[in-house]
């Protein structure tokens, strides 16, 4: 089995953001970033199918800017094979990547795409649907576990109100959520040996993909900012202000 | 124009989310119809009919659609969607995977979880955790779209008189096979919808400590939840999780125990009513977008507040 697991790099999780001056966006100028940590997630996953000796290639992809090679390594330092990078620096929406990333899994014959389920940048939570969508495949969305069996995979899916178990057929596409499992750091030996493996570098053209956008950013604000409160110092002065002050109870 | 709202609902009950969607959908404009894809639906469809503001009901009642399989509902919206201009979801886990799916079946770029429309083809929604709002605006002749049900009120669900009319089976995939749920069961209000909520953090220590916030709830008539970090600690289930990537509520009060405040979860709460804070760290975040703060050990505080709350 192939695995292809696509990453985006993002603004690092614990950074304050600030949104830019002229309202075009948020600020990402000298701005720490890192793999989304959905995507880790994805990436640790494919590992682990891999180590329990039901894959043989795991395959990392990112669409983006030079920079996003660094994020490809970071795949490849925690374990995985190579690296597919289709260089844009264009700012791309779910529709358009999604169907890179299916040209991609059609070249290589994967098996199974694994994604983070949403990047915490766009928050949009689309790729990996449209990617199924768009391969014709099954869809195994926000899953807590994955395990290989005769008829494909059985799934695990956190939905609002608990748990829902699917069985689907091979290939799949599935989106992780936050309790997969907790993805390894890399080493610093494989971070070395992560120098070492291949990048295949391509462009949009090169897979014939139209990357217009269909959506077009207004204007980008702060939202409206929360005021701290007042402090209490007991339940009867809490009690008494959330009845005759806020009223809420 | 008109609007396709697809209905939430368990064959049984329609869920509250769907309501708010018709509140989105109606602020678009044009007619409103509602899709109830279900077995044994019926009493959602009659649920649908009576919503103020929509117009007709599709109703797909087959066994192809009993477990919400997102691959036959979006194949079955696709069959029906040459009549409209939108299709709106809840943002819930079940439009979020239903919606893009189907955007891309109908090479349509989705917009999700609005929390505001600006017009028929402009919408807003937060992007960064909420640290940000983005304004966008669809170039798509069909524009489909999930939405935050905090940001809309509920529809009226007693005074509408809509038509209802059946729709054909558009066929199940032989790709995935439902096995079953493990839902958890409570008497308690549903989180998403609760008036008030009373969410438990690291600080909680383990799952046993949490029936104190159950109590509390209770003496609330609230609903009870809680941060990652209680989660991931395996405190409560993954259905209580409210952030970034959980659920999104904005009760009339919301009552953070042991929370510290990261910003993932702030962005699943920071648009409720009033907002309380029990925490023994005077810097912890929390502090700074609470309403009422209150700097003690939570095994003190809230003991303490269920007392008070008992003698009055």
């Amino acid at each position: 089995m192939k695995i292809l697991v696509p990453v985006k790099r993002v603004i690092d999780a614990n950074i304050r953001v600030r949104v830019k001056a002229d309202n075009t966006g948020v600020e990402t100028a000298n701005v720490k970033m890192a793999m989304n940590p959905f995507c880790e997630i994805a990436v640790e996953e494919a590992l682990r199918i891999k180590e329990a000796g039901n894959a043989e290639e795991v395959i990392v992809l990112s669409v983006g800017s030079d920079k996003a090679a660094e994020t490809i390594r970071t795949g490849l330092a925690m374990g995985a094979d190579r690296g597919v990078h289709v260089q844009t620096d264009e700012a791309l929406e779910p529709l358009v990547i999604a169907k890179m990333i299916k040209a991609v899994a059609d070249k290589e014959g994967t098996d199974l795409v694994i994604l983070g389920k949403q990047s915490i940048d766009d928050d949009n939570n689309q790729t990996g649907q449209m990617v199924a969508a768009l391969m014709g495949r099954p869809l195994g969305s926000y899953i807590s576990k994955i395990e290989n069996n005769d008829g494909g995979f059985a799934i695990t899916r956190e939905i609002d109100a608990g748990l829902e178990s699917l069985q689907i057929t091979s290939p799949a596409v599935v989106t992780a959520d936050l309790r997969l499992n907790e993805p390894r750091y890399a080493s610093l030996p494989n971070i070395m040996k992560a120098k070492k493996k291949p990048i295949d570098a391509m462009s949009p053209a090169d897979l014939g993909i139209d990357t217009s956008c269909r959506l077009k950013v207004v204007t980008v604000d702060e939202p409206p900012a929360r005021e701290a409160g007042v402090m209490v110092s007991s339940a009867s002065e809490l009690v008494d202000k959330l009845k005759n002050e806020a009223k809420v109870i | 124009m008109s609007v396709l709202v697809i209905a939430e609902h368990d064959n049984s009950q329609l869920s509250p989310g769907t309501l708010n969607t018709v509140t989105a959908a109606s602020a678009v404009g044009g007619d409103v119809h509602v899709l109830v894809a279900g077995s044994g639906c019926a009493d959602v469809a009659a649920a649908c009919g009576k919503i103020a503001g929509v117009s007709k009901v599709l109703v797909a009642d087959a066994a192809t659609y009993a477990n919400e399989i997102t691959e036959n509902t979006a194949a079955l919206i696709k069959a029906n969607v040459d009549a409209y201009s939108h299709v709106m979801a809840p943002a819930s886990t079940f439009g979020k995977a239903l919606i893009p799916y189907t955007a891309a079946l109908c090479d349509v770029q989705a917009i999700s979880d609005i929390s505001e429309v600006v017009s028929e083809d402009t919408f807003v929604r937060p992007i960064y955790a909420g640290n940000a709002l983005q304004t966008v605006q669809s170039t798509d002749a069909l524009k489909m779209l999930t939405v935050r049900t905090t940001a809309f009120e509920l529809a009226d669900g007693e005074s509408g008189s809509a038509e209802i009319s059946n729709v054909d089976d558009a066929g199940a995939t032989d790709w995935v096979e439902f096995l079953g749920q493990s839902l958890s069961q409570s008497e308690r209000p549903e989180l998403t919808s609760a008036r008030i909520v009373v969410s438990g953090g690291r600080g909680m220590q383990n799952g046993e400590n949490f029936a104190m916030l159950e109590k509390l709830a209770d003496q609330f008539g609230g609903a009870v939840g809680a941060s990652r970090a209680a989660v991931d600690a395996g405190f409560v289930p993954n259905d209580y999780q409210v952030g970034q990537t959980g659920k999104v509520v904005a009760p009339d009060m919301y009552l953070a125990v042991g929370i510290s405040g990261a910003i993932q979860h702030l962005a699943g709460m920071k648009d409720s009513k009033v907002i309380v804070a029990i925490n023994n760290d005077e810097e912890a975040p929390i502090f700074q977008v609470s309403d009422y703060g209150w700097n003690e050990d939570l095994f003190v505080a809230v003991p303490a507040l269920q007392a008070e709350l008992e003698s009055q």
